[in-house]
């Protein structure tokens, strides 16, 4: 994505080329992740919105480097902190991991240890990474949880787990990540799980840990609303690219690409009794993923040159505002008037 | 209109079972619930998780019993058949669950998975039950000769229409559809919806909508029962209620819903559980009810 990685010194992680695949059981390689670029500057709030299967998720698990066999980086670069994370020995990633970036899950239970008390765990990650110890420790877990809205938070610290609801739990989770004072926060589906209700107390306490932590986020979901309500800018993935980037607010006032315009269709809104404008189709599954544009079998717009070759990604009116769309960018060579 | 399905003061309590520090308890997820579904509409049943709604939906078809209250489908007095009795009434009435992944079963080809009901109801031969399965798989939008395949051939969307071509086999009246699809992707949540107002439209159907998605619910339905701690705290047409919520815990969960314009947030509305009193639902405009 040319100009998005013409990015400014202000940048804190920057995605480049990123390429992770999986080995599928008949031998071939599936890429999960194929060629995403992307930067993220500081105290910014970036979107990576896709439906399941898009490779949002996998994305974010190889910038820390935690993609499990089968699956492997093959290509690419991931500049944190003026560093390429893909190059660094397995001890100074460690210190990365958790450290300078922090992580929160859809699922709470799989970030907390079931059988420790909340404070002892933030107490423990605080140890680990030589920040306090002791009776400073437990004052520092305490104030965490309490910047975190944790209602009554010395009496929580010294609860399991269990104990607490799903919405104390994402936020106990949000505590333990932040206790290292990471300058990048991603966070996977944070608040998926969750009642709406809750959903909003989340958002909005994610809003303003960005503020006073001075943190950066990379927030990955297939929500859009929640996109409309949290991004500065917004990547759309599909099939394990990019197909659109822009500010949240052109992609919602002027969205280029006919997957993002199909989402953003669908989505229901109108009048009570009227049919919902569906994407015709499925997602397509890693290893039947099309030549060509990925969406081009999905897409009421495709025309000759969709199915030949990926297109490139190309601008479109609006700040940084780029699509990788036939409809947007020259066809390689057969061209529209070839028919 | 008489209405097709009359719930009635309906109550499920469930035996907390005794921890270590705590004597068992009863809890009343389903407190006192009354409303109608008229013929032909669709009623949403809103609420976050714990609210009840989807105990509700299973109390009215009996697949668990309720602790009190009166279910009454047409004229026939669900509570009090008997098992055998309730077993041909299930033919009116069906039920579509969440999760097309654990609600098929796996080592069962599809076509015989939708067949089922028509073999336990003693309905058509062999030939027939045959033939009108593939019918309803085109009435849903499948290949009819995907019957010989297995579930996990099939996309989450594909497998939700399997379930309600088997839902629907018996043309029954009323369909429960309990979160339908929120477990799907949001391109493909559209194209089951359209299915779901399409076979409404050729068949008559009513639907009672169970479902947390605010948005999809104020699309589909056409009146609306907002469930709160076992309750009702409100119900109105669709549009009224979106328009003036009465109720508090309403206000508040409608301002919940992310705003879809960026820069546009609105306020969030708070709503403090501890001020909530079970009180009963009084009537403050045409057809809308609150309990306040």
């Amino acid at each position: 994505m040319a100009n998005i990685v013409t990015a400014s010194a202000d940048t804190l992680l920057r995605v480049e080329g990123l390429r992770t695949v999986f080995s599928l059981p008949d031998g071939r390689d599936a890429a999960a992740v194929d060629g995403v670029s992307f930067h993220v500057g500081r105290g910014e709030t970036l979107g990576l919105v896709g439906e399941s299967g898009s490779g949002k998720s996998v994305t974010a698990l190889s910038i820390i480097r935690l993609v499990m066999p089968p699956g492997r980086i093959t290509a690419g670069r991931v500049e944190f902190e003026g560093r390429n994370l893909l190059e660094l020995a397995e001890e100074p990633m460690r210190q990365v991991r958790g450290r300078r970036i922090g992580f929160v899950f859809q699922e709470p239970m799989a970030a907390l240890n079931p059988v420790y008390t909340i404070g002892f765990q933030i107490r423990e990650t605080l140890m680990v990474h030589g920040l306090a110890r002791g009776e400073a420790a437990k004052k520092r877990a305490i104030e965490l949880l309490e910047a975190v809205r944790v209602p009554d938070p010395a009496r929580r610290a010294k609860e399991y787990p269990h104990q607490l609801s799903g919405g104390l739990r994402q936020r106990a989770m949000m505590a333990l990540a932040l206790a290292a004072e990471p300058s990048l926060l991603i966070a996977d589906e944070p608040t998926t799980a969750l009642d709406v209700t809750v959903q909003a107390e989340v958002l909005d306490l994610l809003r303003e840990l960005r503020k006073t932590f001075g943190l950066s986020l990379l927030l990955i979901t297939h929500d859009l609303g929640v996109v409309a309500e949290m991004a500065d800018r917004v990547c759309v993935m599909y099939a394990g690219r990019i197909v659109e980037h822009a500010t949240v607010a052109d992609l919602f006032r002027a969205p280029a690409h006919p997957y993002t315009r199909g989402l953003l269709a669908s989505i229901p809104g109108g009048r009570s009794g009227e049919r919902l404008v569906a994407i015709p189709g499925t997602v397509p599954a890693l290893g039947r993923i099309p030549r060509g544009c990925a969406f081009a079998p999905r897409c009421a717009d495709r025309f000759e040159p969709c199915d030949k070759a990926v297109p490139e990604t190309t601008p479109v009116a609006g700040d940084g505002h780029d699509v990788r769309c036939y409809l947007h960018s020259p066809a390689p060579v057969a061209t529209r008037t070839s028919s | 209109m008489t209405p097709l399905l009359q719930v009635r003061g309906l109550v499920k309590e469930f035996q907390a079972r005794g921890g270590f520090f705590r004597k068992a308890a009863g809890v009343r997820a389903v407190d006192d619930v009354t409303f109608d579904v008229r013929p032909g509409e669709t009623f949403g049943l809103v609420g976050e998780s714990g609210s009840g709604k989807t105990t509700t939906g299973r109390c009215i078809l009996r697949l668990i019993e309720p602790t009190a209250g009166e279910v009454m489908f047409k004229d026939l007095n669900v509570r009090a058949l008997s098992a055998s009795e309730l077993r041909r009434a299930r033919r009116h009435f069906q039920i579509v669950f969440q999760d097309p992944y654990s609600s098929l079963n796996p080592r069962m080809r599809v076509g015989a998975t939708v067949r089922e009901p028509l073999i336990i109801h003693k309905i058509g031969t062999r030939d027939t039950q045959q033939a009108r399965v593939r019918e309803l798989f085109e009435l849903v939008g499948l290949d009819p000769a995907a019957t010989e395949k297995y579930p996990h051939e099939f996309s989450g969307g594909q497998r939700q229409r399997i379930g309600l071509a088997r839902a629907l086999a018996l043309e029954p009246s009323l369909i429960v559809c309990d979160e339908p699809v929120s477990a799907l992707d949001v391109s493909v949540q559209a194209q089951v919806v359209n299915l779901l107002l399409d076979l409404q439209k050729r068949l008559g159907l009513t639907y009672l909508f169970i479902a947390h998605d605010l948005r999809l619910v104020r699309q589909i339905c056409d009146r609306v029962a907002v469930m709160y701690r076992g309750r009702i705290v409100e119900i109105a047409p669709a549009e009224q209620l979106f328009a003036s919520p009465a109720h508090d815990y309403t206000k508040a969960l409608l301002s919940a819903i992310p705003h879809m314009d960026p820069g546009q947030r609105l306020p969030r509305i708070p709503f403090d559980g501890a001020t909530f009193a079970p009180v009963g639902l009084r009537q403050v405009a045409e057809g809308h009810f609150a309990a306040v």
